[in-house]
């Protein structure tokens, strides 16, 4: 198995598909994987982007109730007439900020962005399984985009029932001003969003599964590689429940069924319907709800994994326990879903068993956070930019994941629920976490991206800005939400319950947000900066070992020249007892330099090493 | 030139090798695809039956979907008909796959034609069904029968699945093409035929869940 046959793996370089020449098919319509991945990348940070400055807005309205913002008047005309943001404008925002974060960027950038670049590269395939499929899934996730756009534009504005949609604000057309046009556009462009998101994945876990390198088995597989697919598994499986709810409920807008609609008085007038369940668009959402935030949070975390082994220049601690790890919390991610209802009026025992699926989920999330401790323990730690960034996402997790304990527990969620903590919460874990996660994974793969190495000095302003500017936020946020602050509130100032001295904490985290929006921009200038005119970036600037490193830098169509990489070892040979360097690409055969992939095994089985090693392969 | 075809089909194979299920991506997909798709059918008839158990109340499906034939009402005659096509069907599509490993390329086209027919025969009883309970009032906000959901829900599963079968006939029709015109046999693999009977056997089984669940029950 280990012998070295390259003659085997031969193969022209356009063996997929000739390369494309015109603009049109080389940068518009490409179907080549890394051509893809940008468009995904960049669509979604642009989105952000968009997400972002939604957020400024309304936080400047939480801090200084009806400040005049004139500028306002141009963007949004009719929730801004004299430009101060109105109730309907700010319910508006909240809500369009939630499904573009969650949606639009962080789902698109971690799968079809450093999906689509990470996995072809990163097991050895020359392109995707299925090049056309994955060219489709690109142009459907744009006019997703362009729809959730168009829908901030119309005269009633954008949908307003909070990223959730819970009907039945969502399924009577005239409950609110976002209700109308603005929630049928929502639920197209999640429609949308669903098909793009589908057929990216298929060719995602294709991919993995078929396309791998001589050598490449599925335990050889680098993390990101397992975080990504296994994320592309839960948006599979997740997503059709979210899609049929789409259904139902646009049927429930315009052909008049009651799926979820029970008989109501809508402004003194009987709503002829009946007998629908408020509570069935609940469960249809959050059964991909809650997998969504795994969608989230697994490839980050197994970017975190791949850049803390590379800049502690150490093996991943416990590969295996790891790879079980990813796949558990996929497992768990779908029966957990209650945790989000219970205050539904569920029958507590159900709530109970909900209670322990997700407290259960603690385990592996655990067990991965004593595992990269592990992999920093006594490491020769490089603070390069994307190491701090992975080392923030440690910190973000263990912070988010440990209110979730408070969360995950039903008779403290009850006092909790719609209160500022949760919001705090999930911002944390899943916001900020993957949003460290991504910039890890930028800073880490544009080199091999652009060719040109991004600015570490203002990489590290920008990593040092949004740390401590994001913890000035969401830790704030967690006082605000003990002490009973309701979440998505216009205003606050005529509740008895709420302390005046609420409103100090709530210009603490906006201003906290604007300084995180600024370093932001610093990023923009040294991301778009650093492509115009950076250092250009060697082959392997970080002495990695996993396959995208082995080639040219950018890769050329095709990724590998004539010749297939065959691998040899697995993805994490740094510093192994006796070799030459303290890495060893997966391409280098086992003759020519040892490997600790055996060793290990050695260790786990026979409880001794071949060398005089523990394991922990810290030898500098 | 020839080389380079070469060498992209000894690197398929080396691919299929790999693969943990010993399957071409071709294959892997369609039935990551299948189980997409399953999912989504099983929200909806999941919802269907939260629905159903939460209103308490229902039609009774043997009256409403009877035919009379002879001055006698004979319960889910129709339904059975439409069955029994489908089921037929995915017998005609697994001769289409046994000839299609054969390379016989007429036997292949003729029982994949025979599937389309069969495929469309049950949409157009469909069309049937849809006319006689739309004429009756049914309609997706009100029925004579029952609670209004239970309109909604005939309308939305079987339009559904009306719908795939549909989809499943352009489908066929497109491979029956392929074949006709020789694409698989310069691909040198008739797998395609095997992958789009994977599809239309899925289709077959949904129905069978349909026809439990909301006609049976």
């Amino acid at each position: 198995m280990e012998t070295p046959n390259i003659a085997h793996a031969e193969a022209p370089v356009d063996a997929h598909h000739h390369e494309p020449h015109s603009f049109w098919s080389k940068y518009v319509f490409s179907q080549d994987h890394k051509v893809i991945a940008m468009q995904y990348m960049i669509t979604a940070l642009v989105m952000g982007f968009i997400g972002m400055a939604m957020s400024w807005i309304f936080r400047i309205q939480l801090a200084w109730p009806e400040h005049n913002l004139p500028f306002l008047r141009f963007l949004m005309p009719t929730n801004m007439e004299s430009g101060t943001l109105q109730t309907p404008g700010y319910y508006m925002l909240v809500t369009m900020h939630g499904t573009i974060m969650v949606f639009f960027l962080l789902t698109a950038i971690l799968t079809g962005g450093f999906g689509n670049y990470l996995i072809p590269l990163q097991v050895g395939a020359r392109d995707m399984a299925f090049p056309f499929l994955n060219m489709l899934s690109y142009w459907f996730y744009f006019l997703s985009c362009v729809v959730i756009t168009i829908s901030l534009f119309v005269s009633t504005g954008a949908a307003a029932a909070g990223w959730t949609s819970y009907p039945p604000l969502s399924a009577l057309a005239k409950a609110t001003p976002g209700s109308g046009l603005g929630q049928d556009l929502w639920l197209i462009a999640i429609a949308l969003f669903i098909v793009a998101s589908t057929m990216g994945s298929l060719n995602y876990v294709t991919t993995a599964l078929n396309m791998r390198a001589k050598g490449m088995t599925l335990m050889r597989m680098p993390l990101t590689v397992w975080g990504i697919i296994v994320a592309a598994m839960l948006g599979l499986f997740a997503f059709p429940a979210l899609f049929a709810g789409a259904v139902l409920l646009l049927l429930d807008r315009h052909l008049g069924t009651s799926f979820f609609l029970p008989h109501l008085v809508l402004g003194g007038e009987h709503i002829v319907r009946n007998d629908g369940s408020p509570l069935l668009w609940q469960h249809l959402f959050w059964f991909l709800g809650h997998p969504e935030v795994y969608i989230l949070i697994l490839p980050a975390m197994g970017i975190t994994s791949e850049i803390l082994s590379n800049g502690a220049r150490k093996p991943i601690f416990g590969y295996k326990v790891m790879v079980a790890s990813i796949i558990a919390i996929g497992f768990l991610s779908f029966i957990v879903w209650g945790h989000h209802m219970f205050v539904s009026g569920m029958n507590p025992w159900l709530g109970f068993a909900f209670v322990i699926t997700t407290l259960i989920i603690a385990v592996p999330s655990a067990i991965k956070t004593f595992n990269w401790l592990g992999t920093l323990w006594k490491g020769n730690i490089r603070f390069t930019t994307p190491m701090l960034y992975a080392i923030g996402f440690i910190s973000t997790f263990v912070t988010g994941g440990l209110t979730g304990l408070f969360l995950g527990n039903s008779a403290l969620d009850i006092p909790l629920h719609d209160t500022y903590f949760v919001v705090a919460h999930f911002h944390v874990v899943m916001g900020l976490s993957s949003v460290f996660g991504i910039f890890a994974g930028i800073y880490y793969w544009f080199p091999k991206m652009t060719g040109k190495m991004m600015s570490e000095r203002w990489g590290k302003v920008h990593f040092w800005l949004t740390f401590i500017g994001s913890y000035g936020v969401f830790w704030t946020m967690h006082y605000l939400g003990f002490m009973g602050m309701p979440r998505r509130y216009y205003s606050y100032d005529s509740y008895q319950f709420l302390p005046l001295s609420m409103h100090a904490l709530q210009i603490v985290i906006t201003i906290s947000a604007l300084v995180v929006g600024i370093a932001q921009l610093i990023f923009v200038v040294n991301f778009l900066g650093s492509w115009l005119r950076g250092k250009k970036a060697p082959d392997n600037p970080w002495e990695a070992t996993t396959l995208e490193w082995q080639t040219s830098t950018p890769p050329p169509h095709g990724n590998w020249g004539p010749v297939l990489p065959v691998v040899h070892r697995w993805p994490y040979d740094y510093s192994v007892p006796g070799a030459s360097a303290d890495f060893v690409p997966q391409t280098v055969p086992v003759e020519a330099e040892p490997s600790g992939e055996h060793h290990r095994h050695a260790v786990a089985v026979n409880g001794h090493g071949h060398t005089n090693g523990h394991g922990n392969g810290h030898h500098s | 030139m020839a080389t380079a075809e070469l060498s992209l089909q000894q690197e398929f194979q080396e691919y299929t090798l790999r693969s943990p299920f010993k399957a071409s991506w071709q294959k892997v997909m369609m039935w990551v695809f299948i189980v997409v798709d399953a999912l989504t059918f099983g929200s909806l008839l999941v919802s269907y039956g939260f629905t159903r158990v939460s209103i308490g109340t229902w039609a009774n499906p043997a009256e409403v979907f009877a035919l009379h034939i002879g001055g006698k009402e004979i319960p889910l005659l129709l339904i059975a008909i439409m069955t029994f096509i489908l089921v037929s069907s995915s017998g005609t599509m697994a001769l289409a796959v046994a000839n299609a490993y054969e390379r016989k390329k007429k036997q292949t086209i003729l029982f994949l034609t025979l599937t389309m027919l069969l495929g469309l025969s049950f949409v157009g009883c469909q069309v049937y069904e849809w006319t006689h309970l739309i004429e009756q009032g049914t309609r997706p906000w009100w029925n004579p029968y029952g609670p209004p959901q239970f309109g909604a829900y005939f309308f939305t599963l079987t339009g559904f699945h009306g719908m795939h079968v549909l989809s499943g006939v352009i489908y066929l029709a497109i491979v029956a093409r392929m074949v006709a015109n020789g694409t698989l046999d310069r691909r040198g693999s008739y797998q395609l035929v095997e992958i789009a009977g994977l599809y239309w056997h899925f289709v077959d089984l949904i129905w069978v869940f349909i026809f439990t669940m909301f006609y049976l029950f």
